[in-house]
């Protein structure tokens, strides 16, 4: 799978009440809504201007904090291609795989990518290239790339169950 | 070498004599927590195509993060639950009023030594306090502990904090919770195990130990671990719902990490907005004007914590110009601090005492800041935005701190009273 895009560079401890506030969590169940919101109270410009395949990269522990999943969710409605951090927390982690949005952590390319810079991603090369350098990631362990290539925990259920659509 | 409380409790629970930590195993909770988002949980759990849930019986649902409904939206939300609760045959559900979801668990008896507990909700750490594994999951694998009653598990490695000494009067299990936070980090504990140990956590009661465990999701911790003893039994005698087997780490059990802490010289600290790692000593914001002070939540909304709130402010008002709001964790608590008489203390001190649940932690209702205003709250977040308007300032402190502030009009040391 390869993805490009533009980055859109934040810093450390990222958290969830920013990405996706949490008075929103039982009022709005509608994808499209959600990504109007989407990291409303971290950067205002963000929802206005991000395209398709942007990339989110930032620095430790992103995702910290509720374990709300529709702070993944608004990012995907927005089609954000790719999280690329130095860390993630672990909730946020589980739930990026369970939707299929790749979170991928290096270090490297998360200090070195600046806001705006172009990125070409390769997942199961485990590569980032970009003006830059050419990063690289160790790839995902089987048991999580098997979700993540079914499209997320709810198909890759279906498809263990033998349930077709 | 021995094992850890987590590669025990994960190896029992997937039926292998031992695993190790970063290994992945398949295994069955023992309890699946939910609350307002079982609707959205429903949701997902329909688009699996399975049409029963594999055990009812292992599932508790708990209305506590917008109770009552403040607005036909949550209304809704809660109806869908209580349908879908009665169309599975859910047993466990405690609908609006009840209290807070991981008080709930430890009152009703759900938060053994040795359960498997997976939450859909950050702060499910909070029944570690009784030597369960108890973690957070996304929504989705609640979808799917639904239909097919197991869950993936990585083996996470494990912190040991040891805290010899014990806590001096008038400093209490948040200070050294929020301690701890501000020395190692809020990533100090991402994805491990943090198992409390020493003298200063055994001399901590059941609801002391459990703000610990609670406050170890803001470490980002997959579980936190307090070895069960008599403080422990204590407490299950009278409310446990079944029988149970506590887990201990071998004594040469391998950790990541093994740090220690003097409790003798912890003292009562805050955190500065908007990061809970942001710890400073009460005194070095003293001063520091507030529009409103929040006691309640499922770390700081317990009786005891409303015991030493009202000791502050017995025969006291708030400040002018301050809101006090004080939130029971439960009806349970509720009814004991009524009787007890904290509950007048408190609306004779000016405060607004309202009915269990989450309230304003997340912004939902009950007390949201206007722009610019500051909070000092007993709750376990201070994000920007986190109570529903993002310039607003959170800082977080003891129940003590909070009722001292709340007197003084701005963050106070409760000895400067």
């Amino acid at each position: 799978m390869r993805l490009s895009g533009t980055v859109w560079k934040y810093g450390d401890d990222i958290n969830t009440d920013v990405i996706f506030p949490g008075k929103y969590t039982y009022t709005i169940t509608d994808p499209v809504e959600m990504g109007e919101h989407a990291l409303e109270d971290l950067d205002p410009n963000f929802r206005l201007l991000v395209q398709p395949g942007d990339v989110i990269v930032a620095g430790k522990n992103f995702g910290c904090g509720s374990s709300r999943e529709q702070a993944v969710l608004c990012l995907l409605a927005r089609q954000v291609g790719a999280i690329i951090a130095k860390s993630f927390a672990r909730i946020y982690y589980r739930n990026c795989i369970n939707n299929a949005l790749p979170a991928i952590i290096c270090p490297e390319a998360a200090e070195a990518l600046e806001h705006g810079d172009r990125v070409e991603i390769h997942l199961e090369a485990g590569e980032i290239r970009s003006s830059t350098g050419v990063f690289t990631f160790p790839p995902l362990p089987e048991t999580i790339m098997a979700i993540f290539e079914a499209g997320g925990l709810i198909p890759y259920t279906r498809r263990k169950l033998g349930i077709e659509r | 070498m021995g094992h850890t409380f987590a590669e025990k409790v994960l190896a029992r629970k997937a039926g292998l004599p031992r695993v190790e930590a970063g290994q992945i195993v398949d295994v069955s909770p023992d309890v699946a927590l939910s609350h307002d988002n079982t609707a959205s949980i429903a949701e997902t759990f329909r688009q699996i195509g399975v049409m029963r849930l594999a055990r009812p019986d292992i599932h508790v649902v708990v209305l506590d993060h917008a109770c009552p409904a403040p607005s036909t939206t949550h209304a809704r939300n809660h109806k869908l639950i209580r349908q879908f609760v009665r169309e599975q045959a859910i047993k466990h559900f405690y609908d609006v009023g009840y209290g807070i979801c991981h008080q709930v668990l430890a009152e009703e008896g759900f938060a053994v030594p040795g359960a498997l507990i997976v939450g859909a909700d950050s702060h499910t750490t909070t029944a570690g306090a009784f030597g369960a594994f108890a973690t957070g999951i996304g929504r989705s694998e609640m979808a799917v502990v639904m239909a097919l009653a197991s869950i993936w598990l990585r083996v996470p490695e494990s912190l040991k904090i040891v805290v010899h000494g014990r806590l001096r009067e008038g400093v209490t299990s948040k200070d050294l919770a929020l301690h701890v936070i501000g020395h190692l980090g809020a990533e100090g504990g991402n994805y491990r195990s943090v198992e409390w140990h020493g003298e200063g956590i055994a001399a901590l009661d059941m609801e002391a130990r459990m703000v610990i465990a609670n406050m170890m999701a803001e470490m980002g911790a997959k579980t936190a671990f307090i070895p069960p003893d008599e403080v422990t039994f204590a407490w299950l005698k009278t409310r446990a719902r079944q029988p149970y087997e506590p887990i201990y780490p071998d004594p040469d059990a391998c950790y990541e990490r093994v740090i220690e802490y003097d409790a003798t010289t912890v003292e009562p600290v805050v955190a500065m907005p908007h990061t809970v790692d942001n710890v400073v000593p009460v005194r070095e914001v003293a001063g520091t004007r507030i529009d409103q002070a929040f006691l309640g939540t499922c770390t700081n909304g317990r009786l005891s914590d409303l015991a030493m709130a009202a000791r502050v402010l017995e025969g006291r008002k708030v400040a002018p110009g301050v809101r006090l709001i004080v939130i029971p964790a439960s009806r349970r608590v509720y009814l004991d601090a009524l009787d007890a008489g904290y509950l007048r203390t408190f609306v004779e001190a000016g405060a607004l005492v309202e009915s269990p649940g989450c309230g304003p932690c997340m912004g939902n209702h009950l007390g949201i800041p206007a722009e610019g205003e500051v909070v000092v709250s007993a709750a376990n977040r201070n994000f920007q935005g986190r109570m529903g308007t993002r310039d607003s300032r959170i800082y977080l402190a003891s129940p003590l701190v909070v009722a001292a502030s709340a007197i003084a009009g701005a963050i106070l040391h409760p000895d400067d009273l």
